[in-house]
């Protein structure tokens, strides 16, 4: 069998192609993006083979996957952690209705927030939808499991939660890939009602999925991904999930003295763990993100309870994405004792490219707020412009989750502050601005909305953004008043008339919108990229 | 035989380049390996690294161990530094002198100097000028790569036929610049490891 070289989120993609996917809907959004983009560019997909498509938000993604799996077809979603909670709506529901041709949810969480702004733990969700969660620790599990996924989602009925951290989507390594499995053929479900979940229908499935619980904890107990092996030291058991699993292997160099659990499978195997607590008299839990299995072993209710240590009890630390180091000394092991760090290196954090339009626009925008009161603020939103905070631009007040810009606006312009402006990108605006815009254009909020159209979804890299060449007829559709949709030009010759166009619409007192539209440099020259000489 | 890498640098610097042909010419010769990058938010004119490890054991962890690092290889000085403490206490710096100065209270160039000179095993490499007198002022991190070529425990041949596989189908000018900054690296690297 052949192997390829791939980063984590490309096992996932690579996985679901050989294993029949007949369609990818995404949102783009750090650590996820190169699931899609993979999938995007194989040659599948480029002869239409294979559905790839850039949804307008992770929500519209799930809802066009169930739509396929309803259609017999596999189908998956991919998204960041945070993706999660706007798609959380038709994940949890698909578990209601149940699904069809097997459905993955794809999920990758950022401990350590390195591009996110919070570090949730996606196998919570498969809590609330009581379904099974797959994570993967290594790039040829991240491949294996997808086709596993759709097996497990197809026998059960459910939509099946992929689990992935940013260390495992952005690490590369040889996969070996297997045959290709054909895609399903087009099947209507052949019990429709279950899709029409009116209370009747939601209580009755609703309670099937319950009792499929303990089905599946028996899947979880054989599951290949979920391996007790035994260890002569029974002093310390070890629990390690996903990528937590490799530190506690390197601690070791691959051979663990310790009775040890590797959890790539959800629901926890019951006969796994309780195995293990028998053997135990403490059991270390290493996992990354939330101290989700520590939880869970500290509240079963065992005859005989281990003392549980991990991030809940200090062995690891409750936050942060987690080391070799910091496992190497939970488990009582050097750690390497290296060169001393220097103190010379001051932060250095990223920063709008030089000429980037968001530069001017934030320039322009700074100025004509000066001629008005100082409680004068702007919500911004979820994109490369939220690095306006940093100086020397300053220019924002918030940033909170995809859409807020606006609809934070406009609660506080209820509240009698301003002006308020909101400065949104064109790709956020399509994902979640659009009715928040209907909102304030429906209470006449005096805010003015900056939508900064790059023509791109540019802090992942350039994707295709859904607003491009529709956001004059989104707004004047929304019911802006075509007097209000302004366009302005982001380039420094502009900024005096620029400047002069803003300060006119932050004084109009209803809703307005000014578009600042210059395509972004990055994605420019990408366009151009094989003139480029460099590595 | 294993090897642990850091490469660092700034966004934009083409770090993942020299990280993927390191990576191929590491698989060529049968190599477990693993290699962490950095994409999203960092990769606009911020501090990017990216771990390498290639062993002929399989390889754990994704990321280098603290301490174990046997190469930090830095397209930015400041960021070479940044990184000293994943260095093994016989590790070597091997850094670019470019200083990318694209935030408030970057430190003096002597600070920086002093401490990469403090560093027991360190390599100080002009690669700017190199790139530009090989014919390519984009052809930095291909130097750097040339200077730090003899810590990978790898033939050479096999990186010169991981960079000509790298740029096939560009121009043939672009190869041979980018050929003649890793030879340049490559002596500069020796140099620099004598001198100091």
């Amino acid at each position: 069998m052949p192997t390829k070289l791939l980063l984590g989120d490309e096992a996932v993609a690579q996985g679901a192609i050989d294993a029949g996917l007949s369609g990818a809907y995404a949102y783009p959004g750090t650590p996820s993006t190169e699931i899609t983009e993979y999938v995007e560019k194989s040659p599948q997909a480029r002869e239409g083979l294979i559905r790839s498509f850039w949804s307008a938000n992770e929500k519209t993604a799930v809802e066009a996957a169930l739509g396929m799996s309803y259609a017999g077809k596999r189908a998956m979603a991919s998204m960041k952690h945070v993706g999660l909670n706007v798609a959380a709506d038709p994940f949890i529901n698909a578990a209601i209705t149940g699904t069809s041709g097997g459905l993955i949810v794809n999920a990758a969480d950022d401990p350590s927030m390195h591009s996110s702004q919070n570090e949730q733990d996606s196998r919570l969700y498969t809590e609330i939808a009581l379904v099974p969660c797959l994570e993967p620790s290594n790039q040829q599990e991240a491949y294996d499991m997808v086709s596993y996924a759709f097996d497990l989602s197809e026998r059960f009925r459910v939509p099946v939660l992929l689990r992935l951290v940013t260390r495992l989507a952005h690490s590369r390594a040889p996969v070996t890939l297997r045959t290709r499995r054909e895609q399903n053929r087009a099947r209507l479900p052949d019990d429709p009602e279950r899709f029409i979940i009116l209370p009747p229908t939601a209580r009755r499935q609703y309670a099937a999925l319950v009792a499929r619980q303990e089905d599946f904890v028996r899947e979880s107990e054989r599951s290949p991904f979920n391996h007790l092996a035994d260890g002569p030291d029974a002093s310390l058991g070890i629990v390690a999930s996903g990528i937590g699993a490799n530190y506690v292997l390197e601690a070791f160099a691959g051979e663990v003295p310790h009775p040890f659990l590797k959890i790539g499978q959800y629901p926890l195997p019951a006969l796994l763990v309780d195995r293990l607590f028998h053997r135990c008299e403490r059991i270390l839990v290493v996992e990354e993100g939330y101290p989700y299995i520590e939880a869970k072993l500290r509240g079963l209710p065992e005859r005989r309870s281990p003392q549980i240590l991990g991030r809940m009890s200090g062995e690891l630390p409750r936050t942060g994405e987690l080391t070799p180091a910091l496992v190497a000394r939970a488990l009582g092991r050097r750690a390497g004792a290296g060169i001393p760090p220097s103190s010379v290196p001051v932060p250095r954090p990223p920063s709008l490219c030089p000429g980037c339009p968001h530069a001017d626009t934030f320039r322009a925008l700074t100025e004509a707020l000066g001629t008005f009161p100082e409680t004068a603020r702007v919500f911004s939103d979820i994109g490369c412009y939220t690095l306006g905070a940093y100086p020397p631009f300053s220019a924002i007040h918030t940033c909170v989750e995809m859409g807020a810009s606006i609809t934070m606006a406009k609660g506080a312009a209820d509240a009698g502050i301003g002006p308020v402006v909101s400065v949104i990108g064109d790709s956020t605006f399509a994902h979640s601005g659009m009715t928040g815009l209907l909102d304030a254009v429906l209470d006449r909020s005096p805010i003015t909305v900056v939508i900064l159209d790059n023509l791109a979804v540019a802090m992942t890299g350039g994707q295709r953004s859904c607003a491009t060449g529709r956001l004059e007829a989104i707004c004047t559709g929304l019911g802006v008043e075509p007097a209000h949709v302004r366009e302005i030009v982001p380039v420094p010759k502009e900024h005096e008339k620029n400047v002069a166009v803003l300060r006119e619409e932050i004084r109009y007192a209803g809703p307005s919108v000014v578009i600042a539209r210059r395509e972004c440099l990055q994605t420019a020259r990408r366009a151009k990229r094989p003139a480029r000489e460099g590595a | 035989m294993k090897r642990d890498v850091i490469l660092a640098g700034v966004g934009g610097q083409g770090l993942l380049s020299v990280a993927a042909v390191i990576g191929e010419a590491a698989i060529a010769r049968g190599f477990f390996l693993k290699q962490v990058e950095v994409h999203g938010m960092a990769q606009r004119g911020g501090s990017v690294t990216s771990h390498l490890r290639f062993s002929d054991r399989p390889v754990y962890s994704d990321l280098v161990p603290d301490g174990e690092a046997d190469l930090v290889l830095a397209l930015e000085i400041l960021e070479g530094l940044r990184y000293v403490h994943l260095l093994s206490p016989t590790g070597t710096l091997v850094t670019s002198t470019a200083a990318v100065k694209n935030m408030p209270g970057y430190p003096p160039e002597e600070t920086i100097r002093a401490a990469v000179c403090a560093v027991p095993r360190h390599v100080l490499v002009d690669a700017p000028r190199l790139a530009e007198k090989a014919g390519s002022a984009q052809s930095a991190n291909v130097v750097l790569l040339g200077a730090a070529a003899p810590f990978f425990g790898l033939p050479q041949d096999s990186l010169v036929g991981a960079i000509k596989r790298a740029f096939a189908g560009r121009a043939p000018a672009v190869l041979e610049a980018n050929l003649a900054a890793f030879r340049l690296g490559l002596e500069a690297g020796e140099d620099g490891a004598t001198k100091t």
